[in-house]
C-alpha cells in the first residue's frame, strides 16, 4: 500500500478533475468487486485502467456509467456528488461508452446505430417529427449532419447503410466508437476497445482514440489488456489487482512500481 | 359472369375480414419490434379493452358482482350512458394504466431475461386479464355500439349494381374499418420510422444494454409500447365487438393472428397488413371455389396449413428480418 501512496503524491497536474471516486466498494453478495478504490479523472486526459484478468476493471466502468451502483462511496462528477442513478441517466449527464462484448443494434443500419447516440438531443415534439416538419427537420438536419462528421472521421463512410449484423468485428467495435461520440460525451468510457483485433486494427484504433481527445477535447477512460497500447496511448494508468488498487501513475512510474510488476507484468516490459 | 362477380364479392370481402385479422396481427408486431416479445395476451388484451369500452359506456359498475356478493348490495350500473367519444378516450386512459402496471408488476422485474420466460408472463398475464375482464364486467355477451355504420351498404350496391349489373354487398362497417386500420398503420409507420421514440423503441428492442448505454430509459419505452399496443387492442375490439357482440370468444381471434404473423413476418408492419390481406382473402376463396368439394368449414384450417408451408419454406415470413448468423 505504501508503494501506491508515494505513487499517488507523484502526480503532478494541474487539469481541472472531471470524475472524482472516492473509496468505491462494490460487492456481489460476499465477494468483494472493488475494495475502497479513490482515483480521480482529470479534464482532457486518456486515463487508462488496467489489472490481471477479474481485478475489476469492468466492474470499475460499470460503477461509472451506473450499471453497477457501489455499497459505499461517492462518485463525483464535475464537482457535484452524484446519487445512486440508472445507466440511462448516466449516459444523459454526458457519460457514454463501449462495451466488452460490442452492444451494438445489430438489426439497424450503421447510420441508425449511431443516429440512436444523438437521441438525447433532440427535442422536437413527436408529432412534428413525425410529419417532418417545422423544428424537427432542422433538428434532423443537424444530427444528421453532426453524425456524418463522425462517420468521416471514423473512416466508416462506406458502410453507412450496411446492417451492423454483417459487419465484421473490428468494423462493430469502431461503429460502437462512433455511437458514443454522437452524444458528444464529455467523458467517453472504452471497454476494452481493442479486444480481439489484430495489429492493423488495434493501430487504427489506437490513432482514432488519440484523434478524438485530439481533436473533440473529450476525456477518455479506457480498459486496456494490451501493455504496449496502454502505455503509448495513456496520460495516468490506474493498476487494479484483486479488486485493490495497487498503482496509480503516468505510464513510466507505473511500469516502475514493484508491486505493479509483482502482481501483473511478473516481468518487467521495457 | 355472375360466378366471376361473385368471386370478385368473395374476394373484397376476404380483404375486408384481412384487415380485421392485420389489426390485432398489428398489436404483437409492435411489441414485438419493440421488446422481443411474443406478447400472447394481445387478443385478450382486445377483449379487455371492449368489455372496458362498453362497461364505461353504459356505466356498468365494476367489480359490481363481486361487491354484490360481499356486502349484500344490489348495486349494477351507475345509470349515465357515456357518448361514444368520452368512452372511448376514458378507456384509453385505462389502457395506458393497464400498461404501467404491467410494466411495474410484471416487466421490470424480468429484464434482461430469456425471451421465453417473457413469453410465459404473457400467458399468465393472458389468463389474469381474462379472469379480470370477467369479474370486472361479467361474463354476459354484450352488444358494442360506438356509432359506427353497419349493415350492408345501398350505396355501393346500387353504383355496383348500375356498372355491373351485379349488386355488390359489402358490409359499411368493413369500409370503414379498412379506413381505420389504413389511418392507423399510417401513423404508426410514421412514429416508428421518423420520431425519437420510434427509434427508441426500435433501439430497446435490439438491445437492452446498448440502448442504456445512449440514454434510452427502458420504462418509458415499454409503457409507451403496452400503451400503443392497448391502443390498437382497443381499435381491434371495438370493430369485432361492433361487427359480432364482445364476447369472450374474441380473445380467440388472436390465434387467427398467429398464421398471419407467420405470413407477414413477425417484425414487419407492413407484413402484418399484407399477412391479414392474404389469409383473409385466401381463406375466402379458399372455401368458396374448394370449399364445397370437401364439405366446407375449411375456413377454420385454411389459415394455419398457410402459415404451415411458410414455415417450412419461408420461415422468417414474407417480410421478416433476414435471420443472419456469423459464425
Amino acid at each position: 500500500m505504501s508503494e501506491a501512496a508515494v505513487l499517488d503524491a507523484a502526480i503532478v497536474d494541474t487539469r481541472p478533475v472531471l470524475m472524482d471516486l472516492k473509496n468505491i466498494t462494490l460487492r456481489f453478495g460476499g465477494v468483494e468487486a472493488i475494495k475502497n478504490i479513490s482515483f480521480d479523472i482529470r479534464e482532457g486526459e486518456i486515463r487508462a485502467i488496467i489489472g490481471p484478468n477479474g481485478a475489476g476493471k469492468s466492474s470499475m466502468l460499470n460503477v461509472i456509467s451506473g450499471f453497477y451502483i457501489p455499497q459505499e462511496g461517492e462518485v463525483w462528477f464535475r464537482g457535484e456528488k452524484r446519487g445512486p442513478m440508472k445507466p440511462y441517466q448516466v449516459a444523459r449527464l454526458g457519460i457514454a461508452r463501449t462495451f466488452q462484448n460490442i452492444a451494438l443494434f445489430e438489426g439497424m443500419s450503421v447510420l441508425d446505430n449511431i443516429m440512436t447516440g444523438r437521441l438525447n438531443r433532440m427535442k422536437a415534439g413527436f408529432l412534428s417529427q413525425a410529419i417532418w416538419w417545422g423544428a424537427a427537420e432542422r433538428e434532423e438536419i443537424e444530427n444528421r449532419a453532426a453524425v456524418e462528421r463522425i462517420i468521416d472521421f471514423l473512416e466508416i463512410q462506406n458502410i453507412r447503410k450496411t446492417p451492423v449484423g454483417r459487419l465484421p468485428y473490428g468494423l462493430k467495435k469502431r461503429v460502437e466508437l462512433a455511437r458514443a461520440l454522437a452524444a458528444e460525451p464529455q467523458l467517453l468510457l472504452l471497454d476494452e476497445p481493442m479486444a480481439g483485433m489484430n495489429v492493423e486494427e488495434k493501430e487504427d484504433m489506437s490513432r482514432f482514440i488519440l484523434d478524438v481527445n485530439d481533436e473533440f477535447g473529450t476525456t477518455i477512460a479506457l480498459i486496456e489488456h494490451d501493455m504496449g497500447v496502454v502505455m503509448d496511448l495513456s496520460d495516468r494508468v490506474v493498476v487494479m489487482d484483486y479488486g485493490r488498487k495497487i498503482g496509480d501513475g503516468t505510464p513510466a512510474e507505473v511500469r516502475a512500481s514493484q508491486a505493479v510488476i509483482d502482481a501483473y507484468l511478473g516481468v518487467a516490459h521495457d | 359472369m355472375d360466378q366471376l362477380f361473385f368471386a370478385a364479392e368473395v374476394f373484397l370481402n376476404g380483404l375486408m375480414t384481412g384487415v380485421m385479422y392485420s389489426l390485432v396481427a398489428l398489436g404483437f408486431v409492435l411489441i414485438f419490434k419493440a421488446s422481443g416479445v411474443f406478447n400472447y395476451a394481445q387478443g385478450v388484451l382486445a377483449l379487455f379493452a371492449a368489455l372496458t369500452l362498453v362497461g364505461i359506456q353504459q356505466g356498468q359498475v365494476p367489480f359490481a358482482h363481486l361487491i354484490n356478493a360481499i356486502f349484500g348490495t344490489h348495486v349494477e350500473s351507475f345509470g349515465w350512458t357515456l357518448p361514444s367519444i368520452a368512452a372511448i378516450a376514458l378507456t384509453v386512459l385505462v389502457m395506458i394504466g393497464l400498461a404501467i402496471l404491467i410494466e411495474t408488476l410484471v416487466l421490470k422485474h424480468l429484464v434482461g431475461q430469456e425471451p421465453i420466460i417473457l413469453f410465459m408472463a404473457t400467458i399468465g398475464l393472458a389468463y389474469f386479464l381474462e379472469g379480470l375482464g370477467d369479474v370486472m364486467w361479467g361474463a354476459d355477451i354484450k352488444t358494442l355500439d360506438v356509432g359506427l355504420p353497419q349493415g350492408i351498404s345501398d350505396s355501393v350496391e346500387a353504383v355496383t349494381a348500375e356498372w355491373f349489373g351485379y349488386g355488390f354487398f359489402i358490409d359499411r362497417l368493413d369500409i370503414w374499418a379498412t379506413m381505420i386500420a389504413a389511418l392507423l398503420v399510417a401513423a404508426l409507420v410514421a412514429f416508428s420510422q421518423y420520431t425519437k421514440q420510434g427509434r427508441a423503441m426500435r433501439a430497446v428492442a435490439d438491445d437492452h444494454q446498448a440502448a442504456l448505454s445512449v440514454g434510452i430509459s427502458l420504462r418509458f419505452i415499454w409503457i409507451m409500447v403496452w400503451s400503443i399496443a392497448g391502443f390498437v387492442a382497443l381499435v381491434a375490439g371495438i370493430m369485432w365487438g361492433t361487427k359480432s357482440g364482445v364476447q369472450f370468444s374474441l380473445s380467440l381471434i388472436a390465434l387467427k393472428a398467429l398464421p398471419v404473423l407467420m405470413l407477414g413476418g413477425f417484425t414487419s408492419i407492413p407484413g402484418a397488413i399484407v399477412g391479414g390481406l392474404i389469409i383473409g382473402v385466401g381463406e375466402k376463396l379458399f372455401e368458396f371455389w374448394v370449399g364445397p368439394l370437401v364439405g366446407g368449414a375449411t375456413e377454420n384450417w385454411f389459415a394455419y396449413v398457410l402459415a404451415l408451408l411458410f414455415l417450412v419454406f419461408r420461415p422468417q415470413g414474407l417480410f421478416g428480418e433476414k435471420i443472419i448468423e456469423r459464425v
